[in-house]
């Protein structure tokens, strides 16, 4: 049995704590939209049986070709079968995010100075990630 | 115990089922009309290329997908790599969907491993919280940079490097040797300013085990590269971090291995949204991967106990090197 010194910290079982409910949800909600874009009961974005044509493409060309949506604009077609899986997509992309802002009051409390400006950076680092703000040129 | 496999062997046996039936279904059901939201994505046909594996139906490719995946999964915990390193190649290889879509797939599916593998390995005190923020502060603001760049290149000079980086890859795999407790002589100034030590409990040998790290701001470097790398190619780093953690700053292997793999769950997070906005996710071929990935991973656990880990070792080196000659000859335009 470990001993109280090998405890691990207050903010990393609070980090664990989020990840495991966050991972579990984000992945049931990937998992039931994926049946529910396959079942066909909602409109989709591309056609299923046209992907095979649009998916040996660039993205870039996939993008244009369909004036397919880019960074947040697939939020304003969650009715279309296939962008409803985005919504677990970006859950478990985002869950590090909350987890972070999770540990931070504790690494506050606990005056660690250090990580709490490196949890900050890496707030604003991922945020600015998931913002859709950067662009990749065209080819 | 034998129950619990029974029941994860039906588990795994009901999804595959599911996804088989939903594909199969998905394929002679009427698919509702694309209402698309900004144009009639038919009316500006653009350069559609002609890949004689498209002509296949659509299902067949995800079906496929979930079954290689599967196996590629078990291979992955067989062998001790991240599924994202045989992910990519091999998918990118051998399957139909361009590059841009197999990294922003190969991406997701290392992160959900890493998430997936992240609470247990933090409550258990093996990844290191205090050793994985700093790291992954630089690593994942290099993967957005790797990410971008990723995106830019040609997808002919993707491949050539990501066959280079595959066959480098191989290479640290066939040599690199590993430290279960590396000495550290004397912690540097910025891990001990930092406070980037631990302790904990190493079953193996019955003890309680104290770790601190050194050589920090070289670490923090090679960060840079790998965090590059991963967002550029769509590559988990594990292949990268252990080394780097373990043989360079001294952490205890199995300290490295979790941290690593928790770290993973960060640094890919920043690439995927640099993939996600860019438009560079399908759910056909990101959903079938990532199941596919996770089941094949949970049996691949159970066979561990049974298995012959250096046979399966030199297997999985054995399908990289292949897949690594295929990126490179593809890229190059030798094999098409």
């Amino acid at each position: 049995m470990g001993s109280e010194k090998t405890k691990a910290s207050e903010e990393q079982m609070a980090y664990a704590k989020v990840l495991n409910f966050g991972m579990w949800l984000g992945l049931a909600v990937l998992i039931v939209t994926f049946f529910v874009y396959l079942s066909g009961i909602m409109p989709t974005f591309v056609k299923i049986d046209d992907l095979p044509k649009y998916w040996t493409m660039r993205v870039h060309d996939y993008n244009v070709a369909l004036n397919a949506p880019t960074g947040w604009g697939w939020a304003t077609f969650v009715g279309k079968g296939d962008y409803l899986n985005f919504v677990g997509i970006a859950m478990l992309s985002g869950l590090t995010i909350l987890c972070y802002l999770v540990i931070l009051p504790i690494l506050i409390k606990k005056k660690d100075t250090a990580y709490v400006v490196i949890a900050i950076a890496e707030v604003l680092v991922l945020s600015l990630a998931a913002s859709g703000l950067l662009k990749v040129g065209g080819h | 115990m034998t129950q619990r496999y029974t029941l994860l062997l039906i588990i795994t046996l009901a999804i595959a089922v599911l996804m088989t039936g939903g594909m199969v279904y998905a394929s002679s059901a009427p698919v509702a009309p694309a209402a698309q939201g900004q144009a009639d994505p038919h009316a500006t046909a653009p350069v559609v290329t002609e890949d004689p594996r498209s002509t296949a139906p659509w299902w067949v490719w995800p079906l496929a997908l979930f079954i290689v995946t599967f196996i590629l999964g078990i291979l992955a915990v067989l062998g001790g790599v991240g599924g994202g390193v045989l992910f990519v190649p091999i998918v990118g290889g051998f399957f139909p969907f361009n590059i841009d879509f197999v990294r922003g797939a190969g991406l997701l599916v290392a992160l959900a491993g890493a998430l997936a593998a992240g609470p247990g390995l933090l409550k258990r005190n093996l990844a290191s919280i205090r050793l994985a923020l700093p790291v992954a502060l630089i690593a994942s603001a290099a993967a957005i940079v790797g990410a971008m760049i990723g995106l830019a290149l040609k997808p002919n000079v993707v491949n050539i490097l990501l066959g280079a980086t595959i066959l480098f890859i191989v290479a640290i795999m066939a040599t690199a040797k590993k430290s279960d407790f590396p000495i550290v002589p004397k912690p540097d100034n910025l891990s001990q300013s930092l406070g980037i030590m631990g302790i904990y409990r190493e079953e193996s040998i019955g003890k309680d085990v104290e770790w601190t790290v050194h050589k920090t701001p070289m670490g923090l470097a090679l960060f840079v590269v790998i965090g590059i790398m991963a967002g550029m190619f769509g590559l988990g780093a594990g292949w990268a971090n252990v080394p780097v953690l373990n043989l360079l700053m001294g952490a205890p292997l199995k300290i490295s291995v979790a941290t690593s793999k928790f770290l993973l769950s960060i640094t890919d997070t920043s690439a995927a949204w640099v993939y996600l906005n860019q438009g560079a996710v399908l759910p056909m071929i990101v959903v079938p991967s990532l199941v596919g990935i996770m089941l094949g991973s949970m049996i691949g656990v159970k066979i561990l106990a049974k298995s012959k880990p250096k046979a399966i070792k030199w297997m999985v080196i054995g399908l990289l090197l292949f897949a690594g000659l295929r990126s490179l000859l593809k890229g190059l335009e030798i094999w098409k």
